[in-house]
């Protein structure tokens, strides 16, 4: 069986750009909001097919994330592709106000976020969205982990009629989606079963999550992976059965681990069935490096998580 | 008081200024009643602006009480949300909800939070309070209404202090690129922020030469005078969104009150309170 690592790998951005012209061909409300970023955001399509609808009110996110709550209270279903230190850092009291306080449905894409950005440095990096996001009341929070969970999640965000965030990745990742599986928000996907301990992973380290899984088993670890495409609402039942029939979990994300995934599923852990974690992300700002260079420099990789299993079991 | 709304809109303008005139009198004394009530509120806002919230309310805007979420009314986004006190009393005068809830301004679990929530309050647009937020919305309602091809208009209020915030100008120019002649954005130009006078704090002048730069329609009006409040409203086909400059006097309608800084959020002492009401009837 050849290794996950080694499959074709893509780019989630052109699925949810491809999505987002598919729904707008068929739904007039739907409409694109960005911030000079047609190019970032693949949006080049969508604006010669709907060139009214693609808002781009230039380099002014805060006015960005206003202009969409406006144009929800219009009629118009915004999704605002912006990359996505920008849109969670600068527009953060936008977001909390106009967005999540307001329950406008405004559906919030950050575009290559983590350290997708590589060289461009902190600056650029979107480290903290998935902490910013979960701090906010009434914000469902995706993480899709490949091409098909991104269509998914934009499928279903357009029907919502809710505030979303999601992560739209530019870092190149294979498709991990089971054949036929269904990407349902709030249920995680459990992708491999196993015995001794539980990775839950997100977004672009699932692959990497499924890589240690397979390492591990030629060690003879038995590890059930779970992909947690929803970071909020999180998918409690699936941590807690992880934690009683499996005893271990590692949670894995590219993001800071201060207040993500890690942090989302400990909470549930140590209230109602406390078992020994690890929390596995970035742990502070990033140094220069690219975006594959510096998941490997944090451990982000199929040996650092293989490793922290042993280490739990140890 | 759909009626009032009606005979209103059937009246010759200086008719129509006197029965505005009494209402922002009304409104006053609601807001005095709420704040004293409360002993929380922002009284000085509450009163220059509240000319111009009765003006828009009950003679210039296309709203339907009965149905707050009706798709093609016009949009009023109060962005200097601290003045919810004004704004609650407006929308209660017009039966949006009843004026009893006037009665738990600030209480314990009232929808009338000190700023204004659109999912418990009907009538209310957006969830302000942090100001700047205000006009990038009310762009947003306007580019939803040009896209839409629907005639409806967009009205904001913004506090002069407020302008300091740079949003509202990214905000600006968003709109007049857009050319969104069917936005209107009110400044409630009272010249004093919390702590002091907006030209001693950050310079906002000349204010009128800034909205032009950034490509809008400035008029600048007495904004205590309902009869050119009613003109500066009225719809301009020019290709740009407006900007009505509102000259006001922080704590209008009660001299004790009246241009000082003190009074952005001080409560009324019920010796005050009874002053305040004698000189509002008395008007």
């Amino acid at each position: 069986m050849t290794s996950i690592m080694d499959q074709e790998t893509f780019d989630c951005r052109v699925a949810f750009a491809d999505t987002l012209v598919a729904l707008a061909k068929d739904d007039p409300r739907i409409v694109a909001v960005c911030n000079d970023s047609v190019g970032s955001s693949n949006l080049g399509a969508f604006g010669k097919l709907f060139p009214k609808r693609l808002i781009n009110v230039g380099i002014a996110e805060q006015d960005m994330v206003g202009v969409a709550a406006g144009l929800a209270n219009g009629g118009f279903i915004p999704f605002v592709s912006c990359a996505s230190p920008f849109l969670t850092a600068r527009a953060l009291e936008q977001i909390k106000a106009d967005v999540a306080y307001s329950q406008y449905p405004v559906i919030l894409c950050g575009q290559s976020p983590g350290m997708s950005y590589g060289e461009l440095g902190p600056t650029h990096h979107s480290i903290e969205d998935i902490t910013l996001m979960r701090a906010l009341s009434g914000m469902t929070i995706l993480v899709p982990a490949d091409p098909a969970q991104t269509e998914a999640a934009v499928r279903w965000a357009a029907q919502a009629g809710k505030p979303v965030f999601m992560r739209v990745g530019r870092f190149k990742v294979p498709s991990v989606s089971s054949a036929g599986a269904k990407f349902k928000v709030g249920v995680a996907e459990c992708l491999r079963e196993g015995k001794q301990a539980t990775i839950i992973a997100t977004g672009t380290l699932v692959s990497r999550a499924l890589a240690a899984a397979e390492s591990l088993a030629q060690d003879g670890v038995s590890v059930r992976v779970l992909n947690m495409a929803t970071i909020e609402p999180l998918d409690k039942e699936a941590v807690l059965a992880a934690a009683r029939e499996t005893g271990h979990i590692v949670t894995v994300e590219e993001a800071i681990v201060r207040g993500g995934l890690g942090s989302a599923v400990a909470e549930v852990v140590v209230q109602n069935a406390p078992v020994p974690m690890r929390l596995l992300g970035v742990p502070h700002f990033a140094p220069t490096g690219s975006a594959a260079f510096l998941l490997d420099h944090f451990g982000l990789n199929a040996e650092g998580i293989t490793k922290a299993v042993k280490d739990l079991l140890a | 008081m759909i009626d009032l709304r009606a005979k209103i809109a059937a009246s010759p303008p200086e008719v129509q200024a006197a029965l505005l005139k009494d209402l922002a009198a009304e409104i006053r004394i609601s807001v005095v009643e709420m704040i004293a009530r409360a002993k929380l509120g922002h009284i000085g806002g509450d009163f220059s602006v509240t000319d111009i919230m009765t003006t828009l309310f009950f003679g210039v805007m296309k709203i339907d009480p009965k149905n707050p979420t009706w798709p093609e009314r016009d949009r009023f986004i109060l962005s200097k949300g601290h003045c919810s006190a004004a704004l609650y009393s407006v929308l209660a005068r017009l039966e949006f909800f009843p004026a009893a809830l006037l009665k738990t301004f600030m209480a314990p679990l009232s929808p009338l939070n000190g700023h204004p929530n659109r999912l418990k309050v009907p009538g209310v647009e957006a969830n302000t309070g942090p100001l700047g937020h205000g006009l990038p919305i009310a762009v947003g309602c306007a580019m939803a209404a040009k896209l839409a091809e629907q005639s409806w208009r967009t009205f904001v209020v913004l506090g002069d202090g407020e302008l300091q915030e740079g949003s509202n100008w990214e905000a600006a120019m968003a709109a007049s690129h857009r050319g969104l002649d069917n936005l209107v954005a009110v400044v409630d130009r009272n010249r004093l922020q919390q702590g002091a006078g907006t030209e001693e704090t950050n310079r906002l002048e000349p204010l009128d030469e800034k909205w032009r730069s950034f490509g809008w329609d400035v008029v600048d009006i007495n904004g205590h005078d309902h009869a050119a409040l009613l003109e500066a409203f009225q719809p301009q086909a020019t290709g740009r969104p407006r900007c009505v400059i509102a000259q006001t006097i922080k704590g209008k309608g009660v001299s004790f009150i009246e241009n000082r800084a003190e009074w952005h959020h001080k409560v009324p002492s019920p010796e005050q309170v009874t002053a305040a009401l004698e000189e509002l009837a008395a008007r």
